[in-house]
């Protein structure tokens, strides 16, 4: 999003066009801007102030909604049994998530750029699992992990001796996070490879020829110039991985007990299964205190490691 | 002499090293395609085989005719059309609406045009699954449920191709539409026939990158389409997975017919693909 405030900003200082103001120009506006500002305002703007005030009701779908103050917010921090397990297995879920994808991408990304040939398709291959339904993803992994199959047989030929991934209370996290690896790493990888793409061969060149190895002409110049776009690769992917749900809605439907139960899939639980829509608009909204506090803690920590070229 | 032979037996080293180099990555690739393998090659068993124990790579006998059935028994055909209609026509409307919003915060002088860009440009902050409640009551609200405009209007109106369209446009030359403006043309006029033929590569990444998130998308038609007919491809997926005995097979048939669209456009549009994410890359939260 910081992107596009940026091409924002620039496009409207540079421009400034003076064209005369017409008569009948601001009524075009209203007609052409018309279709666009209705859905708007029934498909988000009211969905956001309803999602606000539904928090402070106890609305089960049926009858008539009650204003009840604060008392969902209470009753998520300091009642119910299940809210602290579940925001601590989505933040484990995004640490894992976010750390070991970034490292994945980072690498492959690296790795890619290093070939003389053949660029081109091995970026294709590996951004394949993106364009594709996380559901029907999440259902073919199903069945390597599943009790006796293709994963546990792999694992007996090696005799490495684990529990079935998905039964056991333990491991199924790490089944949803290889899951969501795979189906995520392909954006990154792109995203940082075209940014390796763009740091000037004779940076790199002319570090070489002072001497500088291999190794820190990574960690010296490449890895610096792309760090706005490792920042960038790095704020998406935390929004997203907060808001985890499809694999585990396929694979483990938040078990096994509540070993894998987000925030993502309390709030469907909750409101599309028990029909609490006023209790889980209150989750919704810790979610998106969470994404909000998470995305400013990044921004935070830009500054020690990002270096803008002003 | 010695100087030269030490030379090539560098290039040589080199050589080597580079084979190497991309053969490791080629395993590597061909290690992250299993799953893609597996599918297909479980699609084309029979569910006893599927469920065999031990694991068997390749089906001991094909059964490719498991497509066909898929599409007309379970029915993955009746899903996949479902699917194609809603992404569909999300695209078109979403391309439609952009269009002409683009066009009046591009081009066009009115009060509080600014503030409004601004608001727009903070609802992409709000992440999706916080309306899905509002959504789902205003949906019922309006006796849309389980109907295709009830799964369809709601995804439609996102602000984000009205911005996006409205920066492509901002980089197309006023003087190619003042010319039009002087022989009368009106602004509708100039935008379908000016601006519109133009911008084919802002509207085409637009186009493809929501046609995708439609076809991907599963938490909000799962919540809308009660009916099973009704389905699309990724919900219809889930239908059969609780059932008490799975067709696997008929399973990994549908979850390949479902990846189809997205891995044809991911390959054959691949250039446009890249060259979107390089724009990003450049920009990278700068």
């Amino acid at each position: 999003m910081a992107v596009v405030e940026r091409i924002a900003a620039t496009r409207a200082v540079t421009r400034k066009r003076k064209s005369r103001p017409e008569r009948g120009e601001g009524r075009t506006a209203f007609f052409f801007l018309l279709p666009s500002l209705i859905g708007v305002t029934l498909f988000l703007v009211v969905p956001i102030i309803a999602s606000v005030v539904l928090s402070f009701t106890n609305w089960k779908l049926l009858g008539q909604p009650q204003f009840v103050g604060f008392a969902n917010y209470i009753r998520l921090f300091t009642a119910d049994p299940q809210f602290w397990p579940v925001v601590r297995n989505t933040l484990f879920f995004t640490f894992e998530y976010l750390v070991l994808n970034i490292i994945i991408s980072l690498g492959l990304a690296v790795w890619i750029s290093s070939l003389k040939m053949g660029q081109r398709w091995f970026r294709v291959i590996f951004f394949l699992p993106t364009f594709t339904p996380g559901i029907a993803v999440a259902i073919v992994w199903m069945l390597i992990f599943a009790p006796g199959g293709f994963f546990d047989f792999v694992m007996g030929a090696l005799s490495i001796h684990l529990p079935n991934l998905l039964t056991d209370q333990k491991l199924a996290m790490q089944a949803v996070i290889i899951v969501s690896l795979w189906a995520g790493v392909g954006y990154n990888t792109v995203l940082f490879n075209a940014a390796l793409d763009m740091v000037p061969a004779n940076y790199l060149e002319a570090a070489r020829i002072d001497g500088a190895s291999a190794w820190d002409r990574f960690w010296k110049i490449r890895l610096p110039l792309i760090s706005p776009t490792l920042f960038f690769g790095t704020v998406m992917t935390a929004i997203t991985s907060l808001q985890v749900f499809d694999q585990i809605y396929v694979m483990t439907r938040g078990g096994p007990g509540s070993a894998t139960a987000t925030l993502g899939y309390s709030i469907f639980q909750k409101g599309f299964q028990n029909f609490q829509m006023g209790y889980a608009s209150s989750i919704a909204w810790v979610m998106f205190a969470m994404i909000m506090a998470l995305t400013a803690f990044q921004f935070w920590l830009q500054r020690k490691w990002v270096h803008y070229d002003n | 002499m010695t100087t030269r032979t030490k030379a090539k037996a560098n290039a040589r080293r080199t050589l080597a090293l580079d084979i190497l180099n991309h053969g490791a990555l080629a395993l590597v690739a061909l290690l992250f395609l299993f799953p893609f393998f597996w599918m297909v090659s479980n699609a084309v068993r029979s569910n006893a085989e599927v469920l065999a124990i031990p694991v068997r790579i390749l089906p001991n006998v094909f059964e490719w005719d498991n497509f066909a059935k898929a599409w007309t028994t379970l029915p993955f055909g009746r899903f996949f059309i479902n699917s194609v209609v809603i992404s569909v026509s999300v695209t078109v409307i979403t391309v439609l609406v952009s269009c002409l919003s683009g066009y009046a915060f591009a081009r066009l002088k009115f009060p509080g045009r600014d503030k409004l860009l601004m608001a727009y440009l903070a609802t992409l902050m709000v992440p999706s699954i916080m309306l899905i409640i509002p959504l789902f009551l205003i949906v019922n609200k309006l006796g849309m449920i389980n109907t295709f405009q009830g799964v369809i209007l709601p995804v439609a109106f996102g602000t984000f191709g009205s911005f996006l369209l409205r920066q492509f446009f901002l980089s197309i030359p006023l003087e190619l539409e003042e010319a039009a403006r002087i022989d009368g043309a009106s602004r509708l006029r100039i935008l379908v026939s000016i601006i519109i033929p133009l911008s084919m590569p802002a509207i085409g990444l637009l186009s493809l990158f929501t046609f995708i998130a439609q076809w991907n998308n599963f938490l909000w038609p799962l919540i809308v389409m009660t009916g099973a007919d009704n389905a699309t491809l990724p919900v219809g997926l889930t239908l059969f997975q609780t059932q008490q005995t799975t067709a696997w097979n008929y399973i990994m048939a549908g979850a390949t017919l479902s990846m189809i669209p997205g891995v044809i456009l991911a390959v054959v549009l691949q250039k446009l693909i890249y060259n979107s994410i390089s724009l990003n890359a450049g920009m990278g939260g700068r």
